[in-house]
């Protein structure tokens, strides 16, 4: 493996851990403020699949590096400037329609990119992804069904879920932006050329919310920058309650 | 007594369980859902000052850990719910006595979690004296407690595993770690000895649970165990006992210790701790919130049911 690939692919596995742990952090602010019992379940569980996600690229960027640094170094030593994920997953937790319209998005898009990235070249991204498939397929169910339960709920949860819908759509273009980096892999047959997953996304995600009765926004607006570090203002303070003790003890074991 | 009362009688003095379905005294049905929805609702409370730590714990592993033991826990929370509902009584009137104050949860989850050590210590000392009555309970007389104990009690003893290794991780780490260590296990120690209720003389439950066999040990002789098998764990992490006068006593067999702080006690049961207003607070709060969103899964279903009738008319 030439260098130029080989950190590429360290590159790769270090955004899409970044997008797993910031997603799988906002996740888990829901629990135990759920709407119900088994919800507060529901959400322990999702986000605790993509803090699994996230360890498993971290470990393999970790390893690609060689640098004496791992997972958490990845997770807990990085500023906001020097994350990489998408600004869709740093979006605060917001109402429960919010949180499962970003989910929902996040899960067509998974339940889409998944199963090109198990076709990599790459042994390691491909084990990967064949574990997440199966949990992206939970995911997409519970996220699906609840966009339609409060879609076509009552006139205040179809308010609130046309809101979010709104709010979230112009966020979802940079999920099929390539850049450099993605190219070459895609080339290579190890990443994935998201550029070609929007049709597959929008008709899915349009199916869903047309079902429930929500409307499919206009391509307005559209804010980029997560790849290359430039976050919307939540991101800093997110990482900054998630670091804070790692950061407070310096080279400690926990 | 009535021939129904005999029956029942003749079944727990031969240790068989009374189930659902079975004939039972009024008070025996009171007592029990008066402990199973206060085991319930603690189960549901506690996940408040662990899931306090889960967005800032400090390895990704450890998330993990913690975000896997909350979960756990409302799993409980919702068993228990569950085998509460077989005595009849509903969730929803379960969850209005919990927010009115008129049932009670565990006091330990009214003392705040100050450091990541906490976490460490909840799972150690709080979960390890859960089990202890916990175990004592499997053998509950009535059936859907007595099986769900079995089940909780296996997790449980995954939890204060956890809860210990992360202890054990501070106090053989820095020194600012080993104090961390020193601080929770100073704090909760003794609201861990608390969980096992007042003194046997002044337990107002203690004595008709125990003659039907719901309690199977006495709060002190439970409490007692706990002392004795904490001491060993002390000694290995290598932190100091905070119980000064703790002693081995050759002739009890037991480890005896100081009395402890009962106007404390009573002040938390009777709402006066550090957290009982926030954590019933948090609980309305996030109720409160979900109510629109309770309200349109069942606007959807009932949608849905009328369509199905549509259909098949």
């Amino acid at each position: 493996m030439s260098d130029q690939i080989k950190n590429a692919i360290q590159e790769y596995a270090t955004r899409l851990g970044d997008d797993s742990v910031v997603l799988g952090h906002r996740i888990s602010e829901w629990v135990s403020y759920g709407p119900f019992l088994e919800e507060d379940i529901a959400y322990g569980n999702v986000s605790l699949d993509y803090i699994g996600r996230a360890r498993m690229f971290y470990t393999y960027a970790a390893e690609l590096a060689d640098d004496g640094r791992d997972e958490d170094d990845f997770a807990f030593m990085r500023n906001d400037r020097e994350y990489r994920n998408l600004l869709l997953m740093e979006m605060p937790k917001g109402d429960f329609a919010y949180s499962q319209v970003r989910q929902l998005f996040a899960d067509v898009y998974y339940t889409i990119l998944l199963p090109e990235l198990l076709q990599s070249k790459d042994e390691t991204l491909s084990a990967i992804a064949a574990k997440a498939i199966k949990e992206t397929k939970y995911h997409l169910r519970r996220s699906r069904d609840w966009v339609l339960r409060l879609g076509d709920g009552t006139e205040e949860s179809h308010k609130r879920a046309q809101k979010a819908v709104d709010q979230l759509w112009g966020y979802t273009h940079e999920l099929f932006d390539m850049d450099e980096t993605e190219q070459l892999l895609a080339d290579e047959g190890i990443g994935v050329d998201v550029s070609k997953l929007r049709d597959a996304w929008l008709q899915m995600v349009s199916d869903i919310l047309t079902e429930a009765t929500l409307t499919v926004p206009e391509d307005s607006w559209a804010v980029r920058g997560g790849r290359t570090g430039y976050h919307t203002e939540n991101l800093g303070h997110m990482l900054t309650e998630m670091q804070i003790v790692h950061r407070s003890h310096p080279g400690c074991k926990w | 007594m009535t021939s129904q009362e005999e029956n029942f009688m003749r079944k727990i003095e031969a240790e068989e369980k009374i189930e659902p379905k079975d004939w039972m005294p009024e008070a025996y049905r009171k007592n029990l859902i008066r402990q199973i929805s206060q085991h319930a609702h603690s189960e549901v409370i506690g996940m408040q000052p662990e899931g306090n730590w889960i967005t800032r714990a400090p390895s990704l592993r450890r998330k993990a850990v913690l975000l896997s033991k909350v979960q756990d826990e409302a799993g409980h929370g919702l068993y228990l719910y569950s085998a509460c509902e077989t005595l009849g009584i509903s969730r929803s009137e379960m969850i209005e006595q919990l927010q009115s104050g008129a049932a009670k949860y565990s006091s330990i989850f009214n003392y705040p979690t100050l450091t990541w050590a906490d976490v460490g210590a909840i799972g150690w000392l709080v979960d390890g004296a859960a089990i202890v009555n916990q175990v004592s309970l499997q053998r509950t007389s009535y059936g859907p407690y007595s099986r769900g104990m079995i089940r909780i009690c296996k997790e449980e003893s995954f939890h204060q595993r956890q809860g210990y290794e992360a202890i054990l991780a501070l106090a053989k780490g820095s020194p600012e770690q080993k104090a961390m260590a020193q601080d929770a296990l100073n704090r909760f120690y003794w609201p861990a000895l608390m969980m096992f209720g007042p003194h046997d003389s002044e337990s107002a439950h203690s004595q008709k649970s125990m003659e039907w066999k719901i309690k199977r040990e006495t709060n002190d002789d439970l409490r007692q165990k706990f002392v004795d098998q904490t001491v060993k764990q002390i000694e290995v992490l290598g932190l100091d006992h905070p119980d000064k006068n703790i002693k081995w006593n050759e002739e009890r067999g037991h480890y005896d210790s100081s009395d402890l702080n009962w106007d404390e006690f009573w002040s938390v049961i009777n709402g006066n701790g550090h957290c009982n207003r926030q954590r019933i607070e948090h609980h309305v709060a996030a109720h409160d919130e979900g109510e629109w969103v309770r309200d349109a899964l069942s606007a959807y279903n009932e949608k849905k049911r009328a369509k199905k009738a549509q259909n098949a008319a």
